[in-house]
């Protein structure tokens, strides 16, 4: 049988070995405490059988004892809590340059766009050994980007993005599940990543047909749709003018403050009456139902490239590997 | 064991031969009857959430989906879920051996509401009913979890109809709960103090806690979405400024604790069982009673373990691992208590003790699997997949319905007047060991390799342990099958009980086989502690 009993996923992403350790460690532990259990209660079940041990002792507990077990399965609890959390918040946190590419998922396809405007369905080819970041969006029902070689997974809600980052170090091609269930074709929402050598993945960004970058497409959206009438790039515009707003502290006519981070920018385009800036009027009308989600997307990179250090160069012009350049501090 | 004092007792007027009519049995207000009922209604749900469950194994026995459409499927596992949850595992334990049992165990003739008790078993069956007519009528693809915005907007499933016949179910719930509650508080027979309390009783006061607190709050998420599919309310709907998480929080505040609904009946019927065939008190009487007050008051607080990868603050996900991990502490004390408890006994294996045993041997490996789903780095990987699948059945089956099953024979005999056939007994509950481990292990290896739940077609590397599993499925069927058929058998043929033939300890024994519809002659005073074996007269 060999390779048709596959027992251990592979390892291909930066993840993976944390997660295994944490496994392991998890399996050995209550590996030999269950296993405790079982010979326990066989051999009482064998040794004081009624036939060999006809009467039995009268015991009716030990304070010592229950507070024994008690606390010493609470401190290797603890111990696997605290693990677990450091893996967790490892997970959770993007690095702050990790490429990001964009997500849409619906009944029952998966849509990539990648920032220099390649779209892919149900494939996403991605560079070796460099951090990724997923921003994901559902069109309908919630699903859920799952890479089990990369030991990563993330629902996809509709109507907020969600993030999911890895840094892949084996080339190869890799399950991708839609492991929330979301109907008919649940099982058929599947994809494959392909992890390409970071020459052959330039090589493959340029042999796309992409109508230039994401960031562009949204520029031009930008100007389709009007919003450059009012968000103009002074401060003479009935709307607030975005450059270099993206991750920054925004203060509300209510005086709450938020971040404008990707799910901001969607909200205010969607329902731009929900976090007014403060000092503009809640004037601008709603593009619900005008956009979709990738449309939105690419609005997003746009506001996003409008607030690089070299912002208002079009990013289809930006060089392919990223500058080293200081990344601007995202989100949180 | 003498059968000199057997004869007698078929002779004497009890509970079921007091009036054959069909009326006599559906307008009774006698708790063992209603047991009884129960008993009988929850093993069809079993077989029809099992026929779900046979057809789903069968479909993965190959990678290409081809047994059944995509949509069939998907209506299997949606029913295997919804009957076997909320039509089989919550009422199994309380319903049955606890409406049975609760008032007996205490010295009392009948729980304290006794037409409330009958008007539960109605709403039991209208429920049942409508989820009847639902899969009659083209079924329901929600899955048992109805997450919004599929089940809310996309379903063209009877999920309305589905969510009513649970929405009805909950109440029958609910009145056993707070029956319980009642009961227990207020109708012990005199000398029958909370510390001299039967540890099944203790299980089933945590349970019927869960029950009357959890229950409603189902029952409002599951009436939101049905309100949302139906007019539109955009509650969970973003595109009208609503939140699907939010119905995960409601609907897993409940579903969690639901668990334990599950799992504490089991643990108060592995607690009586593994005192009376160790013949020996259980260890740690305290430490057992308040674990079960312990997991139902933290098991209110660790739902959204269930939602680590549900686009949570990872704040919060710290904050329910951590308490996820304080619930485990409870039930690792009641599995040390059971072990210390068969220390120094005098064992007897018979069948409802094999059953026992199994139980603290599946549901330590659930319960060890548990840790691993509650460790955020790792239920990253394993969330929504077959680790899962196996994690849950592991408590739900091996554990829940092993004590179910075990229970059911311990006290065959006080409900019946008849004993099963012990070989048979030991053989069933070896063979549903064998095949419960065939079928759910190899379960935790395809879910590490990454397969999801919920497919109706997988890649073709998955297929060998899916054939395992199958395989071990086929094994476990046979095994539950067995049990309703020799149990049929000694309604008849079985070996005519006496009235206590455990020499166990509880009330419920010191009254004849099957009981008078009064249970005692007399009210029945209590001048001992639980399991105290000296309590009992000299025989043999």
């Amino acid at each position: 049988m060999g390779e048709s009993l596959p027992l251990w996923p592979a390892r291909a992403s930066s993840m993976a070995a944390q997660t295994d350790a944490l496994v392991l460690f998890l399996v050995a532990v209550t590996g030999f405490f269950t296993l405790v259990i079982f010979i326990l209660i066989f051999s009482f079940a064998m040794k004081y059988r009624k036939e060999k041990h006809p009467v039995a002792a009268d015991i009716l507990g030990s304070n010592v004892l229950e507070v024994t077990w008690s606390i010493i399965p609470f401190g290797i609890f603890m111990m696997m809590f605290v693990w677990g959390a450091i893996v967790y918040m490892q997970e959770v946190r993007p690095p702050a340059n990790a490429m990001e590419i964009f997500v849409v998922g619906k009944q029952w396809m998966w849509k990539f766009q990648h920032q220099e405007g390649q779209r892919e369905i149900n494939q996403l080819h991605v560079p070796l050994g460099r951090d990724v970041m997923l921003t994901m969006i559902s069109q309908d029902v919630i699903h859920d980007v799952f890479i089990p070689a990369f030991r990563v997974k993330r629902d996809v809600l509709p109507g907020r993005y969600t993030t999911l980052w890895f840094r892949a170090i084996k080339p190869g091609r890799y399950h991708l599940f839609c492991s929330q269930y979301c109907g008919t074709m649940h099982s058929g929402m599947i994809g494959e990543v392909v992890v390409m050598e970071p020459a052959a993945y330039q090589a493959w960004l340029a042999g796309g047909n992409a109508e230039g970058s994401l960031a562009s497409t949204g520029q031009k959206l930008f100007q389709q749709l009007g919003c450059a009438t009012c968000h103009r790039f002074d401060t003479q515009g009935r709307g607030p003018n975005l450059v270099g707003v993206y991750g920054k502290p925004v203060l509300l006519d209510d005086g709450r403050t938020v971040t404008a981070d990707d799910n901001y920018i969607r909200e205010s385009v969607l329902t731009p009456g929900a976090k007014v800036v403060a000092g503009f009027k809640p004037i601008m009308p709603s593009f619900n139902g005008t956009v979709n989600e990738e449309q939105l997307l690419s609005l997003v990179a746009y506001v996003k490239s409008i607030s690089q250090p070299e912002q208002r160069q079009p990013a289809s012009n930006r060089p392919a590997v990223p500058a080293p350049a200081p990344a601007t501090p995202k989100g949180r | 064991m003498s059968s000199t004092v057997t004869t007698a007792a078929v002779e004497r007027t009890n509970y079921l031969n007091v009036d054959y009519s069909l009326k006599s049995w559906l307008l009774t207000t006698d708790h063992k009857r209603i047991a009884i009922l129960y008993m009988l209604s929850i093993t069809a749900m079993f077989f029809i959430g099992g026929a779900a469950a046979t057809l789903i194994r069968l479909e993965l026995l190959t990678p290409a989906g081809d047994l059944m459409s995509s949509d069939t499927y998907n209506k299997m596992f949606s029913i295997h879920g919804i009957v076997m949850v909320f039509f089989f595992l919550i009422p199994s334990i309380p319903a049955t051996l606890g409406n049975f049992l609760v008032p007996m165990m205490i010295g009392a003739k009948d729980l304290a509401f006794p037409k409330i008790n009958l008007a539960s078993w109605y709403m039991y069956i209208t429920g049942a009913g409508l989820m009847l007519y639902v899969i009659a009528t083209g079924g329901v693809d929600t899955g048992w979890t109805f997450y919004p915005p599929f089940s809310s907007t996309y379903s063209n499933t009877h999920v309305i109809a589905a969510i009513i016949a649970i929405f009805i179910a909950g109440f029958s719930s609910i009145f056993t709960g707070f029956n319980f509650i009642v009961t227990i508080h207020r109708m012990r027979a005199p000398g029958m103090t909370w510390s001299r309390l039967p540890l099944f009783i203790w299980g089933h006061y945590a349970t019927s806690v869960i029950m009357v607190l959890g229950t409603p709050v189902v029952a409002i998420a599951l009436s939101l979405i049905a309100l949302e599919r139906a007019f539109h309310l955009g509650i969970f709907d973003p595109r009208m400024g609503g939140d699907p998480v939010l119905f995960q929080h409601l609907f897993w505040f409940y579903s969690h604790p639901a668990v334990y609904i599950m799992i504490l009946p089991s643990m108060a019927v592995v607690s009586e069982v593994v005192s009376t065939f160790s013949r020996k008190r259980v260890f740690g009487y305290y430490a057992v009673a308040l674990a079960s007050v312990m997991i139902a008051v933290i098991g209110f607080l660790v739902w959204a373990h269930h939602m680590f990868v549900a686009g949570i603050s990872p704040y919060a996900a710290l904050v329910f691992s951590l308490l996820s991990y304080f619930v485990a502490v409870p039930s690792a004390i009641k599995v040390f208590n059971w072990t210390a408890t068969m220390f120094k006994g005098s064992i007897t294996l018979s069948t409802p003790m094999l059953y026992s045993m199994g139980f603290i041997g599946l549901f330590t490996m659930g319960g060890m699997t548990g840790l691993f789903v509650a460790s955020l780095g790792v239920d990253v990987h394993v969330h929504d997949t077959y680790f899962i699948i196996a994690h849950f059945h592991y408590i739900m089956v091996g554990g829940a319905v092993m004590g179910y099953l075990s229970g059911i024979h311990f006290w065959w005999p006080k409900m019946t007047g008849r004993m099963y056939p012990e070989v048979w007994g030991k053989i069933a509950a070896g063979t549903i060991f064998l095949g419960f481990n065939l079928t759910f292990f190899p379960q935790f290896v395809l879910g590490y390799l990454g397969m999801p739940r919920r497919y109706h077609a997988y890649p073709e590397e998955f297929q060998v342990l899916n054939v395992m599993s199958t395989a071990g499925a086929s094994i476990l069927a046979v095994g539950y099958v067995l049990p309703l058929i020799y149990l049929m058998w000694s309604l008849r043929y079985g070996k005519v009980a006496e009235d206590n033939p455990y020499r166990a300890t509880g009330l419920e024994w010191r009254t004849p086989s099957p009981p008078p519809t009064e249970n005692f002659a007399e009210t029945p005073i209590v001048t001992w502690d639980a399991y105290d074996y000296s309590s009992l007269p000299e025989e043999d």
